[in-house]
């Protein structure tokens, strides 16, 4: 069984095979009047040329029935894009992000995942954000790519028929890792992925943000991706960010060492665009172990 | 009705100059001497980067490592395409043949202004030197692709800020050769060279000329902006500084698609010299194919946003380029059906030069014809930035340009050296170029379509049955380049001595000495009628 396709899929091909069947014509056709021409008045069997009229008529019809044809292969692509560009009202809105250099997925109830599992035949719009350079969203089987564009939010929609996997590849050049840029389209039946979707893997559910609670991280961390007084968590892990450490400017990695560093001694790297005015003993009551469950908990909040 | 031209003198090969040695090539200001010039640091850079491709292919015979790391790739792909681009096909055949034959063609003792071209072929080195500089300090090769997107080549820690100056200094050559070819055509046109009895390759340069003018400064300011960004965080492109990636991407393709048809234009113009010659036949549509090359250049300009029907720019825009990309295909058929009426009722001499041309229409039409899928809305959503588009477009360049340019080699060569060049061995040479381009490259048409994206250093085990086949045809291809160099190298000395009038052409070209004497004309000639009447001439046997 092939890979699930999309209503997209057949309204793509057809324009395909419709461009090539008329190339083809043309293709041939010339190739042989070539090869014809080359062997009939070839200089041993034909030595004088002879003179050939020119003819406007034939230049005219030369470039009238070219041009007819080119436009109704636009008009036919411009009505398959339509379709392509044109999502229902009712679609379920996945919000995407993309960045160097996997995929991640966030529902309306806020369930995340890294693989995305959608219900079979419902209508689905993706919402495409990048959290760094440019990327682009294509699923082969669904003959749909977009380009994830930070600061800017771009849309897909596909509507799945049928069960099983498609493939998703990050089609814009995006550094080292792009061609292992890559995720999955999971067409489930309805029931399972309501079940699926249902059981929510809530932030609040996390061992550590009951702790952060208490110790007040969160009165100026959000996790949803509001700014407060302090920078938010959501999509903070993994990003490179510009700092101040020791009264120079210098790129770092959010890893662990990074956020544990900030988490115990805040004033030491303070991200540009950012006042140090995070309190010094903010860790002072995190035993080591809850620090390290602050830290897996940094890690998921994308 | 021989055209006067007075008694022969020494040839430009043997004349001696003020300088001796090699500074009687760098600082020749003789247009043949600069079009030899170009002709070999073009073709040096088309080796370099013909084995970067080889190199490339290689590594992807097999998912996973097989040669270098992702990191090396990407700067393989970042390099193969700046080389070909910048530095071997944009130059290509107007600074090595429209140096050596427009003023030839025209009736002219030179170009407007010898100095100039000399000074671009400098420019054009300096930028070569940049360029390869840019592999070796700062933080090594660049590795964003020729196509520089913001905010990757903002951010990337390689070489890219020299590399962009690289270019940025080879457009300058470009430019100046644009200007020179222009002014030339206009001015020095000998008496009664009528703007139709231009030989067609002199309308597809002075086509591609414009463009050059026109069109390459708008590079330089988006390369310079591009360095302004990476030095002082100018924030023009940069979403994170309140730029925007799509500006840059629109300013881009603004030059580059253009660039497209500086490409290409000129190979056109040498099917047009060539067809006649060796059909022993007046051109049919001679103004259709004039004009038709002014309209590419002009239409040209009005499509850049074909590249971007996916950046997420408005769906209008996406439909309107799209309608004026295929309007820009018809003037394009045009000329195609012209050449092929040219051969009908010919006296047809299928000798490599013609060869290599016919292949080169079928070549093209295929690159034509993909790029109709290329651009249609639908079609072009799938295919975008995938193994298709790469195929499409070396279907063009290569297929297109490439072989012309090849073509042209054979066609001229008896001109320029003054020796012949063997027919078998280039027979045996198109042979295995012919069967190796298509191995190689169409196997990437239907792995685009496929769903494998390009830039792509690894992919899924489904798509490796055609990467081996298209890796294989890599090699056939090599091989034949191979044949076809080597050839060429020895005829240069012992090819058979060329007759002025090889291939009975009725062209300025072929009425003076092989290889041409240092002021091309003793008289300047009287033109009396078109570039391809061969009622006159006898024909060759």
């Amino acid at each position: 069984m092939g890979p699930v396709t999309s209503y997209s899929t057949a309204a793509v091909d057809s324009v395909l095979v419709f461009i090539v069947a008329v190339s083809m014509v043309f293709l041939l056709g010339l190739t042989i009047a070539m090869v014809v021409f080359v062997v009939r008045y070839g200089r041993r069997r034909h030595p004088r040329p002879e003179e050939v009229r020119q003819s406007i008529a034939l230049e005219v019809t030369w470039t009238l029935i070219p041009t007819v044809l080119v436009l109704a292969m636009f008009f036919y692509g411009y009505a398959g894009f339509t379709l392509i560009r044109s999502p229902p009202a009712d679609a379920m809105v996945i919000n995407v992000l993309g960045r160097m250099w996997d995929w991640s997925f966030e529902y309306e109830n806020g369930k995340q995942s890294d693989l995305l599992r959608v219900p079979v035949g419902e209508p689905v719009r993706l919402a495409l954000h990048s959290a760094d350079v440019l990327h682009s969203f294509f699923v082969p089987s669904f003959r749909i790519k977009e380009d994830v564009v930070p600061g800017q939010e771009n849309f897909l929609w596909f509507k799945p028929e049928g069960l099983g996997t498609a493939d998703v590849f990050c089609a814009e050049y995006c550094g080292t890792e792009h061609a292992f840029m890559m995720s999955t389209i999971e067409v489930m039946e309805e029931a399972a992925f309501e079940e699926w979707y249902a059981t929510l893997d809530r932030l609040e559910d996390h061992p550590a943000y009951q702790v952060m609670d208490d110790v007040g991280c969160f009165f100026c961390h959000t996790v949803d991706g509001t700014i407060e007084g302090g920078p938010t968590f959501k999509g903070l892990f993994g990003k490179a960010r510009r700092v101040v450490r020791d009264g120079e400017e210098v790129e770092v990695m959010v890893d662990r060492d990074y956020l544990r560093r900030s988490i115990l001694d805040p004033a030491a790297e303070v991200a540009v665009d950012w006042d140090a005015d995070m309190p010094e003993d903010a860790a002072e009551d995190l035993t080591a172990e809850q620090l390290e469950e602050v830290l897996d908990f940094l890690e998921i909040v994308r | 009705m021989a055209i006067d031209i007075g008694a022969a003198e020494v040839s430009y090969l043997e004349h001696r100059g003020v300088h001796r040695g090699i500074a009687s090539w760098v600082l020749s200001t003789d247009h043949k001497r600069i079009g030899i010039l170009y002709l070999t640091s073009l073709l040096s850079f088309f080796a370099v980067g013909v084995l970067i491709g080889i190199l490339m292919r290689l590594e992807l015979i097999a998912p996973g490592e097989t040669l270098v790391s992702a990191r090396v790739y990407n700067s393989m792909f970042t390099l193969h395409g700046m080389i070909m681009i910048f530095l071997f096909i944009i130059p290509g055949i107007p600074a090595a043949f429209g140096n050596f034959f427009l003023p030839i063609l025209i009736g002219a003792k030179d170009v407007a202004f010898p100095r100039l071209n000399l000074l671009s072929w400098w420019v054009y080195v300096a930028g070569a030197t940049l360029a390869v500089l840019s592999l070796f300090s700062g933080g090594g090769a660049p590795d964003t692709g020729w196509t520089f997107y913001a905010p990757y080549s903002l951010r990337t820690g390689t070489n890219v800020t020299l590399a962009v100056f690289a270019a940025f200094v080879l457009g300058f050559s470009s430019i100046l050769t644009g200007i020179n070819f222009v002014t030339t055509i206009h001015r020095l046109r000998a008496p009664g060279m009528s703007w139709f009895r231009l030989p067609l390759f002199v309308w597809s340069l002075y086509a591609t000329a414009w463009v050059q003018v026109l069109a390459t400064p708008i590079l330089a300011l988006t390369l310079m902006l591009v360095m302004l960004e990476r030095i002082v965080g100018l924030g023009l492109f940069d979403a994170a500084r309140g730029g925007d990636p799509l500006l840059y991407q629109h300013l881009f393709w603004i030059y580059s698609h253009p660039a497209v048809y500086i490409m290409i234009l000129p190979a056109m113009g040498v099917v047009s010299e060539i067809i006649p010659t060796f059909s022993r036949q007046k051109i049919f549509g001679y103004k259709a194919i004039a004009f038709s090359s002014l309209a590419i250049a002009f239409v040209g300009y009005l499509v850049w946003g074909h590249h971007m029907y996916t950046s997420g720019m408005s769906d209008t825009a996406r439909w309107v380029f799209s309608l004026l990309t295929f309007l820009v295909a018809v003037p394009s058929g045009i000329k195609v059906f012209n050449w092929v009426a040219t051969l009908y009722k010919g006296a047809i001499d299928l000798a490599p030069p013609l060869l290599y041309t016919l292949s080169f229409i079928f070549l093209f039409m295929i690159g034509g014809f993909t790029g109709l899928i290329s651009g249609a809305l639908a079609t072009n959503l799938h295919i975008h930035d995938t193994a298709f588009v790469v195929g499409h477009f070396h279907y063009v360049m290569f297929g297109g340009t490439g072989f012309m340019l090849f073509a042209a080699l054979l066609y001229w060569f008896p001109k320029m050296f003054g020796r012949m060049v063997p027919a078998r061995p280039m027979w045996l040479a198109w042979l295995l170029m012919f069967i190796g381009f298509n191995a190689l490259y169409f196997p990437m048409l239907i792995l685009g379509w496929m769903g494998m994206p390009r830039r792509y250093y690894d992919y899924l085990p489904r798509f490796q049955p055609l990467n081996v086949v298209s890796t294989a045809g890599s090699w056939v291809l090599a091989l034949g380049l191979a044949v076809f160099f080597v050839t060429l190298w020895r005829a240069r000395r012992h090819g058979e001595i060329a007759p002025a009038n090889p291939w009975g052409g009725s062209t300025l070209e072929w009425q003076i000495a092989s290889p041409p004497p240092v002021e091309n004309f003793e008289r300047i000639p009287v033109i009396e009628r078109g570039p391809y009447e061969y009622g006159e001439i006898p024909p060759v046997e």
